[in-house]
């Protein structure tokens, strides 16, 4: 049973990480708008993405 | 611009001789605007450009969304031009370092998964627009643009030409404050979750060992590791409610955060003094974790619900307009309100809202200043005379010299007053929070009886079960009774259309007492209607004919009036401002005005015409007389007044029914108050006319010294009012000052949404009365359980999340405001 001795923290850091990931994920604003990201991934790209690639990656730099 | 041949083969799409449904939008097109053999069909104009726009930047895919838009495209074709203004930046547009600039819009008719599809690409068709991100909920657009490439006024344009009218999102509280509030909040469930559920966890191995045996070094480890686990979620999310508690203390308030600390503060202590001193005792670890992630959810539940309410007053406000079209050398140009300087030249357009006070210089025309006096009739004005910020230009164009503008207008003044009356309000006292007060005293002397009686039994359990009664006793289930049974009053009552901004507001109205109404615009419609037509039938279409083309109210009264009536063709027009409207219609010399202004150009006709209505009705004071002459002849009269809203007289009798006592305050004529309130059965004591922004403040005041006062009203000139009393009612198509100031909001027109409103106050008043009462009776056998020492942690830990989760279940199951609106 002495095992607990090396599980139980690991445990811990384990739940650790997914806090961490979890307030990562809260200050980048990933639970500001619950509804409109569900809908805007059903919509399908169309034939156009290699066309919006470019601006996407102006929009990264721009934030 | 020619059309692709092709059509897209939308699914609504079906050509027969007679029928046809809109390519755009799928609606039926109207018989007279079906073009034969053409492949394509329109209901509107604003349809078919928003067709053009999607065909020529490739945006086809939309019609191939499985859920779109069924509505007609409505642009309203302004320039937008104040946009791209550098006042409007200052106010609504920040900078990033890359140069792009950015702003949130709130957007009309957004609804559906299409319209995120459509404003997201919009940047495909505009160069220099980086970005468009909607946030459905809310119907915001945030867009990044570069200023260099493209102005926002393009933007807005197109956004406007695809049914989607922008407006600049005018935030009561800075977004950025908001957001890291709400993310704060997020964070602190987050946290406070996981330790509670691994903290349980611990628990359960520890109260497995109790019954079956464990070896010490297991136990004293698991101790350790929750006390490591419980520390944080004290000083970390937990930490809210002592600093609740300590400001409650500081300010001699009574607040549920006081007995909260107690608990938590008197559980951690002790459990960490029997982890630390000893290897035995109960540590309690696994219900002060619990208590904290609970009552942080209630919180932000509570929080969340608030926060949708005043989201939709804001957006509301938004929807106001906040330009003016300045004169500059003779040119004409959009610019924000907020720019404006004395000495700069308007021009009103008719239908236009004043942006400032001034002088008039030029043109004659009438104005509404319901909104800011609650006076019902337009009032004359011409050269020289002085007008209003937020009156409304009826007639036609003005040439207005500004005087005051901002917060120098009188409109201006009364907002500070607005907001100096919000300030002197006297908070509602929660009556979760004014029980907190003797429960507080209540736990501690039971506390320090237990304590010492068993000092006499058994003085090694004295302490032990002390503390015991201070845990077991935690309100938890009280702290979450008010706020759960509110959030889900709050989120049902917002289907019904009443959106509340506060709880406590909720629980104020939901005791019947003072019920003060404003009358234009709240107890009546607030609009000219046509109330007595006295004359021949064949008239109607004369009259209609001859004020087709005036944007007069008194026209616009007889058009709604008679609704699709044959109107023939009139010629020779003249209008004559302050008289009337006279002309040629199938050959005959028609005239429509002032009793006056038709007298001076016929003589008295048809026998009774002109004593009807005019003559000596009831309540024509509150009428204003038209008189008609048909070839030089008089032949018909009719009154225009502001009618009572049609569900004025069941709704205070529903109203007066619950106990509540209601009384007219108006700004209107006293004459006219009181032949409405007469006709509504008010005594005549509690019908006041004449009050003026600040007498209706003073009215409140009073009323308010003497007890709780509901205020209801729509206009600027109630604002202030309505932010002092109690709880202020705003009514729909009221101000914006009136909307960002009350603490409810009816955004259905008419006064039934009152009585949903109170109906539902009383029902949420009960139901918190009810998980009030359960909580407390968890409570009392937790106690007789700590003080007769029976209690044990495991006991404890079960009390408290059973008495928690039926107060969760009884606020979920009651019925508050959706059984109210059968």
């Amino acid at each position: 049973m002495s095992v607990i001795f090396i599980v139980l923290p690991l445990a811990l850091i384990v739940v650790l990480a997914a806090v961490a990931a979890f307030a990562w994920a809260a200050r980048r604003g990933q639970f500001d708008d619950l509804e409109t990201p569900a809908i805007r991934m059903l919509h399908d790209e169309d034939e156009r993405c290699g066309e919006k690639a470019p601006e996407d990656e102006e929009e990264e730099a721009g934030s | 611009m020619p059309l692709p041949d092709a059509a897209p083969g939308g699914p609504g799409v079906h050509r027969g001789a007679e029928t046809a449904t809109c390519d755009h939008c799928g609606l039926p097109v109207p018989a007279g605007l079906i073009e034969r053999g053409e492949s394509l069909q329109f209901c509107c104009n604003g349809c078919r450009t928003a067709w053009r726009i999607l065909h020529e930047s490739g945006l086809e895919q939309y019609y191939r969304l499985p859920e779109r838009r069924t509505a007609a495209v409505r642009a309203s074709g302004r320039s937008f031009e104040e946009f791209d203004h550098p006042s409007f930046h200052q106010l609504y547009v920040r900078s990033d370092a890359a140069g792009l600039a950015q702003t949130d819009l709130y957007l009309e008719g957004i609804h559906c998964a299409s319209c995120v599809w459509l404003v997201e690409r919009v940047p495909r068709t505009i160069p220099g627009l980086v970005s468009a991100e909607l946030n459905l909920p809310r119907s915001l657009v945030r867009v990044r643009w570069d200023p260099r490439r493209v102005g926002l006024s393009e933007v807005a344009r197109l956004l406007d030409r695809l049914g989607y009218r922008p407006h600049p999102f005018r935030g009561v509280r800075p977004e950025a404050v908001r957001r890291a509030e709400d993310r704060a909040m997020i964070l602190r469930i987050g946290v406070s979750g996981a330790i509670a559920g691994n903290v349980m966890l611990l628990a359960l191995a520890l109260y497995a060992g109790w019954f079956t045996g464990m070896e010490p070094e297991f136990e004293r480890t698991f101790r350790w590791v929750s006390l490591a686990l419980t520390t944080p979620a004290v000083f970390g999310p937990g930490w809210l409610f002592f600093r609740g508690a300590w400001a409650a203390l500081r300010t001699r308030t009574l607040h549920m955060d006081l007995p909260v600390a107690l608990a938590l503060g008197a559980g951690y202590v002790r459990g960490a003094v029997n982890t630390v001193a000893s290897a035995h005792g109960p540590i309690y670890f696994d219900g002060v974790t619990l208590l904290i992630f609970l009552l942080l959810v209630g919180r932000f539940l509570q929080q969340r619900a608030q926060r949708a309410a005043t989201d939709s007053a804001e957006l509301m406000a938004s929807l106001s307009p906040a330009t003016a079209r300045v004169r500059v050398d003779g040119a004409v140009q959009e610019v924000p309100a907020e720019a404006l300087l004395p000495g700069m030249l308007l021009e009103v357009l008719p239908g236009d809202t004043l942006a400032a006070d001034g002088t008039v210089l030029e043109g004659r025309s009438e104005v509404d200043l319901s909104l800011l006096t609650g006076e019902s009739r337009p009032v004359a004005v011409g050269p020289g005379e002085r007008v209003y910020a937020g009156t409304l230009n009826r007639r036609s164009t003005l040439e207005v010299k500004v005087e005051e503008a901002g917060e120098t207008t009188r409109l201006g003044r009364i907002l500070q007053e607005v907001e100096a009356a919000a300030l002197r309000r006297a908070p509602v006292v929660r009556l979760a929070d004014r029980l907190a007060g003797g429960f507080v005293a209540a736990v501690l002397v039971l506390a320090l009886v237990t304590g010492l009686a068993w000092l006499f039994i058994d003085r090694s359990r004295a302490l032990d079960n002390a503390i015991a009664l201070l845990i077991v006793t935690c309100p938890c289930a009280l702290g979450l009774a008010t706020p759960l049974a509110v959030t889900v009053a709050i989120g049902r009552a917002a289907r019904a259309g009443i959106l509340v901004k506060g709880g406590d507001a909720l629980e104020a109205l939901g005791r019947p007492g003072r019920l003060v109404l404003d009358k234009t615009g709240t107890v009546t419609e607030g609009r000219t209607t046509l109330v007595v037509w006295e004359g021949p039938e064949e008239v109607k279409s004369l009259v209609a004919a001859l004020e087709r083309d005036s944007t007069h109210p008194l026209a616009a009264g007889f058009a709604a009036a008679w609704p699709g009536l044959a109107q023939p063709e009139a010629s020779g027009v003249a209008h004559t401002i302050g008289g009337g409207v006279e002309g040629e219609v199938e050959g005959h010399r028609v005239a429509v005005g002032s009793p006056a202004f038709v007298r001076g150009r016929a003589r008295e006709g048809r026998a009774g015409a002109q004593d009807g209505p005019v003559g000596g009705a009831p309540g024509d004071a509150a009428l204003t007389p038209v008189l008609i002459a048909v070839d030089g002849e008089i032949v018909a009269s009719a009154a225009f007044g502001d009618p009572v809203r049609a569900d004025a007289a069941t709704a205070l009798t529903a109203l007066r029914a619950q106990g509540w006592r209601p009384e007219l305050l108006s700004g209107d004529d006293p004459r006219v108050v009181g032949a409405v309130g007469d006709a509504l059965g008010f005594p005549a004591a509690a019908c006041r006319g004449g009050a003026g922004p600040e007498d209706k403040l003073r009215f409140i005041e009073e009323a308010a010294l003497e007890g709780p006062v509901v205020m209801v009203g729509d206009g600027v000139n109630d604002a202030a009012a309505i932010s002092r009393a109690t709880v202020g009612v705003g009514m729909h198509g009221g101000a914006e000052a009136c909307l960002s100031s009350a603490d409810v909001f009816l955004s259905r027109p008419g006064l039934a949404g009152l009585v949903t409103l109170t109906t539902g106050a009383s029902r949420t008043l009960r139901v918190i009365r009810r998980n009030i009462v359960f909580s407390l009776a968890y409570n009392l056998v937790g106690a007789s359980l700590a003080m007769t020492g029976v209690i044990n942690p495991l006991i404890a830990a079960v009390l408290m999340p059973a008495s928690s989760l039926t107060v969760i279940l009884a606020s979920w199951l009651s019925h508050t405001f959706e059984a109210a609106r059968e």
